[in-house]
């Protein structure tokens, strides 16, 4: 079963549910945590184990072949995001607008413009006891991270075809980075935080799952801090509030040095006990 | 005209109402441009009237024309994005697949393929409550933000500045590392880092400013939440120093930024405990920075 963990907002506890809800579920099942936040990865500051495999990710772009070209400018001509441009006798690849679809390479008559590869990030994988973790870490300076998550999925449904829970640390916002995170997920965990704020990004995030299709609930981070407005409009709209967590400087202390909050916090554990309970009944609905 | 640019990396760090609270101190002396358009909240504290709303538009996707298309599946086979899959013995185009390269009408033997242009948001210039002008967006569902909104915004608050005679525009940038917060950094003149004492905040500060690095532009940061890990915050201390960036200032843990927030202000309106008066050093020592005489 996959489960992604979003939010519209930053900052609303995304990392530390994935990273405790992973621990604390492992203890009965096998467990993959994948953080797919590949801009600012935060995940394995949390989770630690053993490093099992690292592997460069690519992506592909055109290179110019100068002795064969015959400089007739197509390329630039089916280019539609100006990764390529011709320059009297020059040609010229701007590798972060190519999205390597390969109309150049593929339609150049005189092929010139082989696809080569070039390094976007890396992927890491971790094992400690029953939970495995893997990480996608976009590098400096590679502005697109559609094309990473897509491939550390592909990494996960290859490795992990068995694993009983998938949980995928997502990107925040609701552009085209949280749909490439969530769109094969069987359920979204929104977490947000009772404010303004957070409401607001909160319907943003409501709207793109309902546009995709998923099936959904919110967790209520930092209860009790700001209104009630997002417990009302889970109510009002008939969601399923899986879980609420209490505002608590304990937590965010806990946060701060990198350690997981549960065995810490017993309100924490109890949010978390509840969830896993969602979770087996989702499963078990699953299989029948 | 001056620009600076506020950013995090991390979200949640309080970059927003920061940011607000400056746009609220500047007063009519700047623009105020929300670049975090894809969730942008600035606007819950500073009551723009929404007064002048624009259709963004930006790039392209295709469609099938099912009368004209023979199934020769040639659109699929060239398509890298499995866009186009066959449905009940039709080809679609997956419009959310779709990366509008316009490869597979060129290889349509039929010219069944159309290309069409994308809404993918809306844009606005606002007045606010301090009187000045703000420009902010709001990015469609699911869009690609590929930071060409980003740069609308924040090319259309430059411009409103200009023409007005404002000092500076102040904008609330895009977090992560990618492509909208390349967008809200190029052309800056000073960049503030809002960071927080966490591994996390750290980690992601330390990634971001590899970034503004590329730009050259000079840096300043923000510690809010600064007691919360006293020992993170010296950590962060230290990095500062180490890459030359400015310490601007350490804010408190302090549950008024949400009061405020929950009331829609910003948190210099709201707050007398203090915590104003070191927003308020903060944002005077930022205009120190950028109107000091270049050497």
């Amino acid at each position: 079963m996959r489960i992604a963990i979003a939010s519209g907002k930053g900052g609303t506890g995304k990392t530390t549910l994935s990273t405790n809800l992973a621990s604390f579920l492992a203890k009965k099942q096998s467990v993959v945590l994948v953080d797919l936040d590949v801009e600012e990865p935060n995940s394995g500051l949390f989770i630690k184990g053993e490093m099992l495999h690292k592997e460069d990710k690519y992506k592909m772009i055109p290179e110019w072949n100068q002795d064969t070209c015959s400089l007739c400018g197509q390329c630039q001509d089916v280019c539609n995001f100006h990764a390529i441009i011709k320059i009297v006798d020059t040609i010229l690849v701007f590798p972060e607008l190519c999205h390597s679809c390969y109309a150049c390479s593929e339609l150049c008559p005189t092929g010139s413009i082989p696809m080569v590869p070039q390094k976007m990030g890396e992927l890491k994988q971790f094992v400690d006891g029953d939970l495995s973790f893997i990480e996608s870490r976009l590098e400096i300076g590679q502005e697109q991270a559609v094309p990473l998550i897509a491939q550390t999925n592909s990494y996960v449904d290859k490795y992990y075809p068995d694993t009983d829970i998938k949980l995928y640390d997502s990107p925040p916002g609701t552009s085209c980075p949280v749909i490439e995170a969530t769109r094969h997920a069987d359920f979204v965990i929104l977490i947000t935080e009772s404010t303004p704020f957070g409401l607001h990004d909160l319907k943003l995030a409501v709207e793109t799952m309902k546009e995709l299709g998923k099936k959904f609930g919110v967790v209520i981070n930092r209860y009790g801090l700001g209104n009630d407005d997002v417990l009302h409009y889970c109510e009002e709209n008939h969601i399923i509030v899986l879980a609420k967590i209490n505002n608590d400087r304990h937590i965010a202390e806990l946060y701060s040095t990198g350690q997981l909050i549960y065995d810490e916090v017993p309100q924490f554990k109890e949010a978390l006990q509840n969830i896993e309970e969602f979770i087996m009944d989702l499963k078990s609905g699953d299989e029948s | 005209m001056k620009e600076i640019v506020i950013i995090s990396g991390k979200g949640g760090t309080g970059k927003t109402s920061i940011t607000a609270s400056f746009g609220y101190l500047g007063a009519k002396e700047v623009v105020v441009a929300d670049c975090d358009v894809d969730a942008a909240d600035m606007h819950l504290l500073m009551q723009p009237d929404f007064a002048e709303a624009k259709d963004f538009f930006s790039g392209e996707i295709a469609r099938i024309e099912q009368d004209a298309c023979i199934q020769c599946g040639k659109c699929a086979d060239v398509c890298r994005f499995d866009a186009i899959p066959v449905i009940d013995g039709k080809y679609i185009i997956e419009p959310l697949d779709c990366e509008g390269c316009g490869y597979c009408p060129r290889v349509c033997p039929t010219d069944a393929i159309v290309m069409e242009e994308q809404k993918v948001g809306k844009w606005y210039v606002s007045e606010i409550k301090t009187g000045s002008i703000m420009v902010h967006a709001r990015l469609g569902i699911g869009a690609e933000n590929s930071g060409k909104l980003v740069a609308k915004v924040k090319n259309e608050a430059k411009r409103i500045a200009e023409e007005t005679g404002k000092k500076m525009v102040i904008v609330d940038g895009s977090p992560g590392v990618g492509c909208p917060v390349v967008s809200s950094l190029s052309g800056a003149d000073l960049v503030v880092l809002v960071t927080e004492p966490t591994v996390s905040g750290l980690h992601d500060l330390k990634r971001v400013y590899e970034l503004v690095k590329k730009f050259k532009i000079k840096a300043g940061c923000i510690i809010n939440k600064s007691d919360l890990n006293l020992q993170m915050t010296d950590e962060i201390e230290s990095y500062l120093e180490l890459e030359n960036i400015v310490s601007l200032a350490h804010l408190p843990y302090d549950e008024s930024f949400t009061r405020a927030m929950t009331i829609g202000q910003t948190i210099v309106e709201y707050d007398n405990n203090g915590l104003n008066r070191s927003i308020e050093e903060t944002w005077n020592r930022i205009k120190q920075i950028i109107f000091k005489k270049e050497k």
